[in-house]
């Protein structure tokens, strides 16, 4: 409840945007989000809200901690970090005003 | 500790930048010991903070000198049995109830959420606050959204209150605030923390200016740090330099995601849903304006103004023998840590949770037990109160 995870985004559909996280397509909602967003944009994203737009510079440092989780944890539960920002882009974009998922 | 051991616990910590690692651990390491007095206790108010300190395991870079408490940053944790007694009271009236995932276990008096939903209770967990939006409008019948979590959820929460929820939505909120608890913690008799790492999501939201009054209340540091094994170490560089220096400042060490102001769209949103009201944190103490209520212009969606919580049988169940035993709040307040408590891991593990912090990925006892049940006090003693 407390890490936000960062993604790109794909496209913006009014209230709601398309953002790629890791690869995986979700839906966020752009109430709270700080500045106006286009795709391409990068995002932090929390319980389905993007709370910021990451400037340009800081993209990098922002992914590198993402990556190295995701990378170093394959599967299973045991590592809790890794396993809050699965559960944090598993849980984007499902209930937010549509159903999410892109094939 | 001397710099060959930082280097080496630097270099196995796979930092992204290892030589960078060994040179912030090497520079935590001087500082902490130009102080002259031994120990010097900092606290981090953020479960992934936690994570990312046991996770990449950080302590073992850190001088011995230096304890890096988790303080109040579990907002699973901090959620008072009482409150959560009003979602288990309303699941076994039979009202539909969404929450977190991380708050179907936690018990209140006596039972939790898991158990009304075992006994046939309609308790669903949701990612979201909009998944729960979803829920409700598939159907007419009354849906609660248990509301938990710090500012970066409870920003959620109201971005959904004022954007045209279905009618059937009631919000049962829990929500908290950091800043507040943070006063608290520091003006506790026998509290040794002598400066505060702040979390950089949260600030996310608040922004750092934030701290600023309490750090002149207080007369402590603050610094705001992310969550990389470097940030963090950068941030604690920062913090210990200042408390060295006798400077109650607020850096920013997490330009990356805070600025002064913080989200100032968020922030607005935010107070015009909810408003400060004291509440007691769990196992804590009561913290004034560390709960969020929702303003009197959004009754018609208060689950308390809907409908008649009666918790008063949940109220009287008596808790479970091993809970009095449990010192979660001496844990969630710097006092004492994990393996202090004669529960963590023997009575108390992941799978038959006693106390909250045993409970959520963000609850201390949760994380040292994945991550660092070879620990032992890094507290060192446990101090009456």
């Amino acid at each position: 409840m407390c890490l936000g995870v960062p993604g790109r985004i794909v496209e913006v559909n009014g209230i709601t945007a398309i953002v790629d996280f890791f690869g995986v397509q979700r839906t966020v909602r752009l109430e709270l989000v700080d500045e106006p967003v286009a795709p391409g944009d990068y995002v932090l994203n929390h319980v389905g809200y993007a709370i910021r737009r990451i400037p340009e510079d800081d993209i990098a440092g922002t992914l590198a901690l993402y990556e190295q989780l995701l990378r170093e944890a394959c599967d299973g539960d045991d590592d809790l970090m890794a396993a809050d920002v699965r559960g944090e882009v598993a849980g984007t974009g499902r209930g937010t005003g549509n159903d999410g998922e892109r094939p | 500790m001397g710099n060959a051991l930082n280097d080496r616990a630097a270099t196995e910590l796979k930092f992204r930048d290892a030589a960078k690692g060994a040179e912030l651990a090497a520079a935590l390491s001087r500082v902490t010991a130009s102080i002259g007095r031994s120990p010097i206790s900092v606290m981090h108010v953020c479960g992934s903070h936690e994570q990312a300190i046991a996770r990449f395991g950080l302590r073992a870079a850190f001088p011995p000198d230096l304890n890096v408490i988790m303080g109040p940053g579990c907002p699973v944790c901090v959620t008072d049995q009482p409150e959560v007694d009003e979602a288990v009271a309303l699941a076994y009236q039979g009202v539909r109830v969404a929450t977190y995932g991380d708050m179907l276990r936690v018990p209140g008096t006596a039972r939790s959420l898991a158990d009304a939903q075992a006994a046939g209770a309609r308790v669903t967990v949701v990612y979201s606050v909009a998944q729960a939006v979803d829920l409700a409008r598939k159907s007419d019948e009354p849906l609660v959204f248990f509301a938990t979590g710090f500012e970066t959820t409870a920003v959620a929460t109201a971005a959904v209150v004022l954007n045209d929820p279905p009618p059937n939505l009631f919000v049962l909120s829990a929500h908290k605030y950091i800043p507040p608890a943070m006063d608290v913690v520091a003006a506790m008799p026998g509290s040794r923390i002598e400066g505060f790492l702040a979390a950089g999501h949260a600030a996310t939201i608040t922004g750092w200016g934030v701290f600023e009054r309490f750090a002149r209340r207080c007369e402590r540091p603050v610094v705001v740090a992310g969550f990389e094994p470097l940030d963090i170490l950068a941030g604690l560089v920062r913090l210990v330099e200042l408390v060295r220096d006798g400077r109650a400042a607020v850096e920013n060490m997490y330009p990356r995601c805070v600025t002064r102001e913080g989200n100032v769209r968020a922030q607005e949103q935010l107070w015009r849903v909810f408003e400060p009201a004291g509440g007691r944190w769990r196992g804590i103490a009561h913290v004034p304006d560390g709960n969020l209520r929702l303003r009197e212009q959004w009754r018609h969606l208060d689950a308390r103004r809907r409908f008649d919580i009666d918790t008063t049988a949940l109220r009287g169940e008596a808790p479970s023998a091993l809970a009095s035993q449990c010192i979660c709040g001496d844990i969630m307040t710097g006092i004492a840590s994990p393996p202090d408590c004669r529960l963590f891991g023997r009575a108390c593990v992941p799978d038959t949770p006693v106390g909250a912090c045993m409970v959520s990925s963000e609850g201390t006892c949760r994380i040292w037990y994945q991550y660092e049940p070879h620990l032992g006090s890094v507290v060192g003693h446990r101090t009456a109160r």
